[in-house]
């Protein structure tokens, strides 16, 4: 038996502020004015932005080719999707993250060669989640939503108007988890940004197999609203993330956003997209990439200037060549390291294996302050 | 002294636990008004308001998942799970985030969740009501597995568990909570969280039990003695860690070691314990390790459940064939 249809039928216009054509801004009477503020100089931010964090990303799949990185998860063509959400939050909301989320990590100050440790094989975390209030990849989909959406409990109840943001992709939507992490917040009315990005695939399955409606009428069901919004278009992911962030910090709780963007690149380094992956839809997304669209809109106001352009990518050069020295330096962690922080409190087990393994290992106990003699 | 159930003494550790700190709570289906299906939170959301003990959607990842992420933001959730076969849904939650996260993040997030659950056979109950899942979590690391056998050690361990810095998956043994036994509700408890405990002292064999089958063991000594066997009984209390000390003490006495679970014996705790035992006391044993526990069989229909459950005929009958070996 196989999957009936691939197509979602229902269309929804998904809501847009930055025009297809070179032109200036869209207006939408909802979320228009969630942008206002937005003038040239945060065009231009967001630009560079855009170009930062695909260029590491681009470093990243090249470290990764090079035998740096044993894996590698890129975001290309999901660049706005990330810039314009987490450009929505404030210092003191926590974000939830799977594991596609560089370009939000990088925008909530995590160093990124700290990102690349994780898939070098370095750590199975990267940076400390309370430093930047973003958590570390979460690998089994869909895992972090409830965690989000307990965290948003614990806001409502310190009486603190932050919120807690969750983002997953289309695939996680068919998990069980995220079922119950829509209809927790809905009845505890918690303050959660849920935040899909629809990539269009699951790996290889397209979004036809995990849904034959759009996906942001799941939200529907459990009471919570839905906003579709095109994922391509920075400033419109901006208004409406704004809109959601808001909404949950003055009590209204959750906000379903749909993202509809297009995952340029493979699943991760070790897929092969080619295999799945139609020709012409992928041409079809070629043309809307999210960097040239912003571009139309800078090009429209004169400010892509050489000298602008010029400056965001030797910013975007400059971070790269701190990526790839940086992930090059990597100090690998010790060997009995694999015995710490199992446990907050002591384990005798684990101290029992530990000192097996050193002792097997002829490792020094720095604790008993003798250490081998040289030479031998 | 007040003389308590278990139910009752877990319900006061919870009670203590709630006043002490403000971070705890206590989150689960039906334990908010109804106090939970076996009273266990009885009253508690009268005492301490909804945003301290509240009802959750009926999802047990979704308890496990939620409480985690009120654990990063601060809290010390302490989670029903209504029955033992309804912990699977949340399996992913406990095993592969909850335990894992302190080491994932290096040591940067704690996540100090008390996880409740009664468990065991032995009520008359349908499917998934009678089960004893502790093997399951005791071989993740990162959780602590404790079960409590009497009113005055629940009602310290509870208060203990949720302490802890560390997530604690708390096995209560659900025949047993209507138990009663004096309990100082003004003391602390004398033995730390992860000790065993000598209920019975003797010189002949070691039995080492559990939760509901303490009970069984204890009554299975006073039977041996009977006969003129002395049998010293461990409450192990602890199934991760394992105080394996207080049991090596033992066995150097005695010589004879038997293990009684309600879980199936196939790899169950009874085959840490037992090939534990064997590599330390090697030179100390006088016959093999004897495993009693449940059978390699989904748990039985409670008609017949009686031939499941270990009882003090097949814990003397354990008894018999170790003392048989010269």
């Amino acid at each position: 038996m196989g999957i009936a249809s691939l197509e979602i039928t229902d269309r929804i216009e998904p809501v847009a502020l930055l025009p297809t054509l070179p032109g200036d801004l869209l207006s939408h009477p909802v979320f228009s004015p969630y942008v206002d503020d937005v003038g040239d100089a945060e065009l231009v931010q967001m630009y560079e932005d855009l170009v930062v964090v695909r260029r590491i990303d681009a470093e990243a799949t090249a470290l990764q080719r090079q035998g740096e990185l044993g894996l590698w998860a890129p975001m290309l063509g999901q660049e706005a999707a990330q810039v314009g959400s987490a450009r929505a939050l404030r210092g003191t909301d926590f974000v939830f993250a799977s594991y596609r989320e560089h370009a939000v990590a990088y925008l909530r100050g995590v160093d990124p060669t700290m990102i690349l440790r994780f898939w070098r094989g370095s750590t199975h975390s990267g940076w400390n989640p309370f430093e930047v209030n973003m958590t570390t990849p979460a690998i089994v989909v869909g895992s972090q939503m409830l965690q989000a959406v307990g965290y948003g409990m614990g806001i409502l109840r310190d009486r603190s108007d932050d919120v807690a943001v969750t983002y997953f992709g289309d695939g996680a939507t068919s998990q069980g988890d995220i079922a119950e992490a829509l209809g927790f917040p809905a009845s505890f009315h918690a303050p959660d940004v849920v935040f899909c990005q629809n990539n269009q695939f699951a790996i290889s399955a397209p979004v036809g197999v995990q849904s034959t409606v759009p996906i942001v009428q799941r939200a529907a069901g459990f009471g919570i609203e839905g906003v579709q919004v095109d994922g391509n278009d920075v400033l419109a992911v901006l208004a409406v993330t704004r809109y959601a962030a808001e909404r949950a910090r003055n009590g209204h709780g959750p906000t379903f956003i749909e993202a509809v963007t297009y995952r340029m690149g493979p699943h991760t380094t070790s897929d092969d997209p080619t295999r799945y992956r139609d020709a012409e839809q992928f041409a079809v997304w070629k043309e809307r990439d999210p960097i040239d669209r912003l571009l139309r809109t800078l090009e429209h106001r004169g400010l892509a200037t050489p000298e602008m352009l010029a400056g965001a990518e030797a910013i975007a050069a400059a971070i790269a060549t701190a990526v790839r020295s940086g992930c090059l330096a990597t100090v690998e962690p010790a060997p009995e390291s694999i015995f710490e922080n199992v446990y907050a409190e002591p384990h005798p087990l684990l101290e029992e294996e530990r000192a097996e393994f050193v002792a097997y290992h002829g490792i020094p106990d720095p604790t008993a302050g003798d250490s081998p003699e040289a030479g031998r | 002294m007040t003389t308590l159930t278990l139910a009752k003494a877990i319900n006061a550790g919870l009670r203590r636990s709630l006043d002490t700190d403000d971070r705890v709570m206590l989150m689960g289906e039906d334990v908010g008004a109804l106090g939970g299906v076996f009273r266990v939170t009885d009253h508690l959301q009268a005492e301490f308001g909804r945003e301290r003990v509240f009802d959750t959607p009926l999802a047990e990842s979704g308890i496990i998942g939620t409480a985690i992420g009120l654990a990063m933001r601060g809290y010390r959730p302490v989670c029903e799970i209504q029955f033992d076969g309804f912990i699977y849904p949340a399996f992913d939650q406990i095993v592969s985030q909850l335990a894992k996260i302190h080491s994932r993040t290096d040591g940067a997030v704690t996540v100090p969740v008390t996880i409740r659950v009664p468990y065991g056979g032995g009520i008359g109950a349908v499917e998934h009501h009678s089960e004893s899942p502790e093997a399951y979590f005791a071989h993740t690391a990162g959780l602590r597995v404790v079960s409590c056998s009497s009113p005055e050690d629940a009602f310290g361990m509870i208060q203990q568990a949720i302490a802890s810095d560390d997530p604690v998956l708390f096995f209560e043994p659900k025949r047993r909570y209507w138990d009663k036994q004096d309990v100082d509700l003004d003391g602390t408890p004398t033995l730390g969280l992860h000790d065993a405990r000598v209920v019975v002292d003797g010189t002949d064999l070691t039995v080492v039990a559990y939760g509901p089958m303490v009970a069984t063991a204890v009554a299975a000594a006073r039977e041996a003695q009977a006969d003129g066997t002395s049998v010293e009984v461990i409450d192990l209390r602890s199934l991760s860690p394992i105080d394996f000390g207080t049991i090596e003490r033992s066995v150097a006495k005695t010589g004879r070691l038997v293990v009684v679970h309600e879980a199936p014996v196939f790899l169950g705790l009874g085959a840490e314990i037992a090939a534990r035992i064997s590599e330390r006391c090697f030179f100390l044993l006088e016959s093999p390790v004897i495993r009693v526990g449940g059978y390699f069989t989904p748990y039985p229909p409670s008609k017949v459940e009686q031939y499941y459950l270990p009882d003090i005929d097949r814990v003397l009958d354990a008894i018999d064939r170790s003392l048989a070996v010269e």
